[in-house]
């Protein structure tokens, strides 16, 4: 996955998690939190969703890295490098 | 070992449901024991002469409307992942609380229920917001004190003892299993989701709510099993090392599984895991406050018969109001307080056309669980006759709907107890609730009643965040 699709990956994610969420005019700089409703339960449905679809794991201790669009892909661009993005599951 | 799940859970009611979806959801092999022949536990239904009756719905609590932020109904919505529109949701009309000198209307719009409030106690005003600011701002991420009552809170923002009745009264009868008191946190949690959020009635009951947990829960794979109770919990290890290994059906079979996650309630619970465990559950972990309920259908609905609208009516015939277990013996109820509400009175696409009200009492479950054994006939007597007490006194406060009878059913603390398994029918199980869920066993947590989140969406949110916290999170 490069950086972008990373971050359509997290989008989709966020898309299935929840669905009545406007995700289009998201900023990628500004903390998730701050622009759409997320709370302790739906970042613990992200990071079960990176490991059902990528086979990726998020300690606890690393929640934090997934506060923005641009800090989830430097996080998880590079556990996702040579994984395909899935769209639309 | 081809039997071993990752979870096994006891219970298929309302907080089995939830975790069981969670759980099936992100992939774990799961499986539900149900002792009975239906799901849905205390908020069952079950049919007689041609009828579907609902065992425990009244009112879904906790309305919000589609997309409403940051609010029970919406979690649970998400993390279960149903859409708003598939529980067909009816808004009441309204409800109110009746004191013979006073009564206070409230309805799903908070401004409705401040309003009565300034009408009626217009010098408790400043008390009662600075009481709602108080509740609005206590937030679930804390860890409550459940120690703390909401007597003494009260008692610090409103000073006449007749609105301190009027409000205890409601959050008393939905969700308190301490005697003359609640719980401050469930006070809070209680308050919140009837006059900031509201109530409703899924369409047609619980049966089609329960039908889609159901279906949801099987498409993703978790099984479930009915007719299963569970007679004992397995462990494995010792000393520091035991933990929870699985499960001996009541026909014998053994399960094994990771985890074991048990709504029967914290007593029954321990109970399951053997003399030592069991010995440690004290009175304190023993429930007693239940109730018997009095359904009637009639011809016309009350609204026709009656001019009623209320959804829900919390009556009480005095001045003060008396939430504790009745003595056994006399009518083995007190008919001095209850619950009347009638599912009529919700917005519904179809309508329904018999009259139904239904009319709960406090019941002592001794009374009638030592008549039951002693004397069928005297036990079938007696109920009718406290059903007509409690009808007479109840027609104080909304219309009498016997004239209009086609149809009735009655049930004790006899029958909640064979729908929940907690030992004398206590609804809300035990005065002391466990919030974390954790037992003294590893591996073994509990979800639901004993807890400590109650009613239908209460229970959801507690296996969901049982599940969650116990199966699900990375450090689990
Ligand atoms: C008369 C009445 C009216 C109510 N009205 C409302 C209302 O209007 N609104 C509202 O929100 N709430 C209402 N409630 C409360 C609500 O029904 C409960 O809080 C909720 O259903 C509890 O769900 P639960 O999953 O915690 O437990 P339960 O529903 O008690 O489920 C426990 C399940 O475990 C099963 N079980 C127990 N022991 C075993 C065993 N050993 N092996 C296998 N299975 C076992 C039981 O059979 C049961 O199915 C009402 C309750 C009653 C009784």
């Amino acid at each position: 996955m490069t950086r972008d699709e990373v971050i359509l990956a997290i989008k989709d994610i966020i898309e299935t998690i929840a669905p009545d969420e406007e995700l289009d005019s998201l900023d990628v700089d500004e903390r998730l939190r701050d622009q759409i409703e997320l709370d302790s339960m739906d970042f613990l449905d992200i990071v079960m969703e990176l490991r059902k679809r990528y086979g990726v794991q998020v300690p606890e201790e690393d929640y934090k890295e997934l506060a923005s669009l641009t800090s989830c892909a430097d996080y998880l661009g590079p556990k996702l490098e040579n994984v395909e993005l899935k769209v639309g599951v | 070992m081809s039997e071993k799940y990752d979870a096994i859970l006891i219970g298929a009611g309302m907080s089995g449901l939830a975790a069981g979806i969670r759980l099936a959801q992100y992939d774990k092999r799961v499986l539900i024991l149900e002792k009975h022949y239906l799901w849905g536990g205390l908020n069952s239904f079950y049919k007689r002469r041609g009828r579907i009756f609902d065992v425990g719905l009244h009112a879904l609590t906790n309305f919000a409307p589609k997309g409403r932020r940051g609010v029970p109904l919406t979690k649970l919505l998400r993390q279960l992942r149903i859409r708003h529109s598939d529980l067909q949701l009816g808004e009441q009309n309204y409800s109110e609380i009746a004191f013979p000198t006073e009564r206070l209307r409230f309805s799903n719009e908070f401004e409705l229920f401040e309003s009565e409030i300034a009408r009626a106690f217009p010098d408790q005003v400043d008390g009662f917001a600075k009481l709602t600011e108080a509740i609005f701002a206590y937030d679930s991420f804390t860890p409550p004190d459940p120690d703390l009552l909401a007597r003494g809170e009260l008692a610090k923002f409103i000073t006449e003892p007749l609105l301190v009745e009027m409000l205890m009264l409601p959050m008393c009868y939905y969700g308190s299993a301490i005697p003359g008191d609640i719980a401050w946190y469930q006070f809070a949690i209680l308050f919140k989701s009837f006059y900031d959020e509201g109530f409703a009635r899924p369409e047609g009951g619980i049966r089609p709510l329960l039908d889609l947990l159901v279906k949801r829960y099987k498409s993703l794979g978790g099984e479930l099993r009915m007719k299963s109770g569970v007679a004992e919990i397995l462990q494995q290890g010792a000393g520091s090392l035991r933990s929870a290994a699985g499960v001996r059906l009541e026909n014998g079979e053994e399960i094994f599984a990771d985890q074991v996650l048990s709504s029967a309630g914290f007593g029954p619970t321990m109970e399951m895991c053997g003399a030592e465990l069991g010995a440690r559950v004290t009175d304190e972990d023993r429930g007693q406050l239940s109730f018997n309920e009095t359904v009637i259908v009639t011809d016309k609905t009350p609204m026709d018969f009656g001019n009623y609208g209320a959804a829900i009516t919390f009556f009480n015939d005095s001045d003060t109001f008396d939430y504790r277990c009745p003595a056994p013996g006399g009518l083995g109820i007190d008919p001095r307080s209850g619950v009347i509400c009638s599912p009529n009175n919700y917005a519904a696409t179809e309508p329904l056309t018999e009259g139904w009200m239904r009319f709960t009492a406090l019941a002592s479950a001794s009374h009638w669980g030592d008549l039951a054994q002693a004397d069928a006939t005297e036990y079938a007597t007696q109920k009718q006759r406290a059903a007509e007490a409690f009808l007479d006194s109840a027609s104080r406060f909304a219309p009498d709907p016997r004239p209009f009878e086609i149809d009735r059913d009655l049930f004790t603390p006899n029958t909640i107890r064979r729908f929940c398994g907690h030992p004398k029918g206590a609804v809300y199980g035990a005065p002391k609730k466990r919030l974390d869920g954790a037992t003294e066993l590893p591996g073994l947590f509990l979800m639901g009643t004993d807890q400590g989140l109650l009613g239908v969406v209460g229970a959801m949110l507690s296996g969901i965040s049982m599940a969650n916290r116990h199966c699900l999170q990375p450090t689990a």
